[in-house]
């Protein structure tokens, strides 16, 4: 089902929430509605169930006008962030609760039911868990009967608020993968909300960035990390290097021999991984030394500062392979070159100057 | 050695142990003053009661509680519980729903309202219904000229009682559902429940036991309730005197036996809701 949103805004009291905010939502895609927290992305992702109402806008499922149904004539599965397992009721008897309260002219018979729950619990691996209550369940398990139970009533979209929020590191890698295969197996439209840009850029197939109610950026991971579109974006995926060269600290780079690739703009943001850092001789005349630096894993994290500006000139993070660290024999206090490959240029001296501003 | 075993095998109670252990005198002082004063003031005025009751054997006992009058109290007592007790339990789930599930304007001044019979003298209470319905009252005229009694008449009982009674069960159901949130009624019905669905397989389960004990409370005091009824009661005996009126009248009267036995089962009632109470809270407290 595809979900389109078009100029959506909600107000909580002066706060304002969602700010006119458009949206196609293609079928079968897994989105990732990602921003900080407050940004309005679990404000969006209720309204699409029918759990809120915008102020103004239409919620438009397939094409029809939902604005005013509510959340029980959607056809939406929707997993809630502490998953709102009913406590009193046996995990079998809560995958059950949406098939038992159907009209009786639409509700199979019981032993429909029971081969369906039996069948969703098999697909998320704890049927054996059947009879348990929800509190003798790990986050996890819970997490996966709760999607379970959203899948039972067969929805076209299914909307997950935060769902590996609550969840130890090492369960929530693994459940990030097995939401992804189980979105390739079911291909149901999905959205989930997340404050997790890894978390994003590992599930999802397309990533909207939110912040302050507003949409900064739609497009798959890769777009997203190679072509922001602003310097939230920038700096929210990843992590990158802001060089504001007009500023006291950055001034130096300037008139430096360090290469940017072009200079369209005042601030520049370059990932870790686009610095290039080559050792030099001891008698050479860099300004640039290696502070500290981190094993990651695969990558070496290298920190540098410019000695001729203690104090004002921040530090600088390059990432290379440990392979290549290993080779280059680099020591702490070494003297290195710098090479930037590539870079992103925002002016952001010049003020923001909204369209809407410009009319007057 | 093995007492040294023993506190590497059990450390944590023995540090305790030792970091709180009071000396003896006053441990077992502050247990005989905790215990005398339960049975000054507890155990031995429920025990004469029962002694009163049987002063002169158990056959006068038993007469006294099958006189016509005591048998009037007990069966206007038991309707005027009959009638409060669900009332009141539809206008507590009401209000405590209201309050916990929606946002609107003077939210905290109706929670205060809620709280106002517990604030204000029963007596008081009493007072204003015999102001509004009485002879003399704001709607007295009417009543009387549509031949309505309500003042010294059974409905001033029952609607003395309900008004004296409604904060119980509110004030049970309202916590305990703020503390539930609404994360499993809105999952119910994004499963497609509907609104009565939701509510008789959702939050019925949940709020049960804290709604039990609500029940159970404000049934003990709709049928203790002493001074509002007393009011707009008028004392006419086997017409409308609740038990609690007819032991004072008994007792006014030198029927010491009958006065006891009427309380006698006023006070075993008050025993089982002591125990029935105490179940509730132990079976809350394994859930």
């Amino acid at each position: 089902m595809s979900i389109v949103l078009s100029n959506i805004s909600k107000k909580f009291g002066q706060f304002s929430a969602l700010d006119h905010i458009d949206l196609e939502i293609p079928e079968g895609e897994l989105v990732a509605l990602l921003g900080p927290s407050g940004c309005g992305k679990t404000t969006l992702l209720r309204i699409i169930a029918g759990l809120e109402r915008p102020d103004d806008g239409k919620v438009l499922l397939s094409g029809e006008d939902k604005t005013d149904h509510d959340v029980r004539k959607r056809g939406i599965g929707f997993v809630f962030q502490h998953y709102a397992l009913f406590r009193h009721m046996t995990v079998f008897d809560n995958v059950a609760f949406g098939l038992r309260v159907k009209p009786t002219k639409t509700r199979p018979s019981e032993a429909i039911i029971r081969k369906n729950v039996h069948d969703l619990l098999n697909l998320v691996q704890l049927d054996w868990l059947h009879d348990r209550f929800p509190d003798q369940l790990s986050g996890g398990q819970r997490q996966r009967i709760a999607l379970a139970r959203a899948l039972a009533v067969e929805p076209k979209v299914l909307l997950l608020d935060e769902p590996f929020g609550a969840l130890d590191a090492s369960v929530r890698k693994e459940l990030r993968l097995w939401l992804r295969h189980l979105h390739n197996e079911l291909n149901v439209t999905t959205i989930f909300v997340t404050h997790d840009q890894e978390e994003a850029m590992e599930v999802a197939s397309q990533i909207v960035v939110l912040n302050h109610g507003k949409i900064e950026q739609k497009g798959t991971p890769t777009q997203i990390y190679d072509e922001p579109k602003n310097d939230f974006v920038s700096q929210f995926i990843g992590h990158t290097n802001v060089f504001h060269l007009e500023n006291d600290g950055d001034t130096w780079l300037k008139g430096s021999s360090i290469v940017l690739d072009n200079t369209d703009g005042i601030t520049a943001h370059v990932r870790p991984h686009h610095i290039g850092v080559e050792k030099l001789d001891e008698n050479a005349s860099s300004p640039i030394s290696l502070k500290d630096w981190q094993h990651l894993g695969a990558t070496i994290r290298l920190e540098l500062t410019n000695d001729e500006f203690k104090g004002t000139a921040k530090v600088i993070y390059a990432e290379m392979p440990s392979d290549q660290f290993k080779q280059s024999r680099l020591k702490k206090g070494d003297k290195v070159a710098l090479f930037i490959r590539q870079a992103h240029w925002f002016n952001l001296e010049k003020p923001h100057v909204p369209e809407a501003a410009t009319n007057f | 050695m093995t007492a040294i075993t023993q506190e590497i095998n059990n450390p944590k109670t023995s540090v305790t142990a030792s970091a709180l252990r009071d000396p003896d005198w006053l441990k077992y002082g502050l247990i005989a003053v905790a215990l005398s004063f339960i049975f000054l003031f507890l155990c031995l005025p429920l025990g004469l009661v029962v002694f009163q009751a049987l002063s002169k054997g158990f056959g006068a006992f038993l007469s006294a509680l099958s006189q016509a009058d005591t048998l009037a109290a007990m069966k206007l007592t038991l309707l005027t519980a009959l009638v409060t007790v669900p009332l009141n339990t539809v206008f507590g789930i009401a209000a405590a729903w209201s309050i916990t599930r929606f946002e609107f304007k003077g939210k905290s001044f109706l929670t205060t309202l809620i709280d106002l019979p517990f604030s204000v003298s029963p007596v008081i209470s009493g007072v204003i219904f015999v102001l509004l319905f009485g002879m003399q009252g704001a709607f007295g005229e009417w009543l009387s000229d549509h031949d309505i009694k309500i003042i010294f008449a059974v409905p001033g009982i029952v609607l003395a009682t309900l008004f004296v009674t409604f904060p119980f069960v509110a004030r049970q159901l309202i916590p305990l559902m703020q503390e539930m949130g609404c994360e499993e009624e809105e999952a119910a019905l994004s499963l497609g429940a509907s609104g009565w669905q939701m509510f008789f397989q959702i939050t019925l389960p949940n709020i049960k036991w804290a709604l039990l004990y609500g029940v159970l409370l404000c049934n003990a005091r709709a049928m203790g309730e002493f001074g509002a009824v007393s009011v707009v009661s008028g004392h006419i005996r086997g017409l409308t005197n609740t038990l609690p009126l007819h032991v004072e009248v008994s007792y006014n009267d030198y029927d010491v036996v009958g006065a006891f036995a009427s309380a006698s089962i006023l006070a075993s009632l008050a025993i089982v809701t002591l125990i029935l109470k105490t179940l509730l809270e132990w079976k809350q407290g394994t859930r």
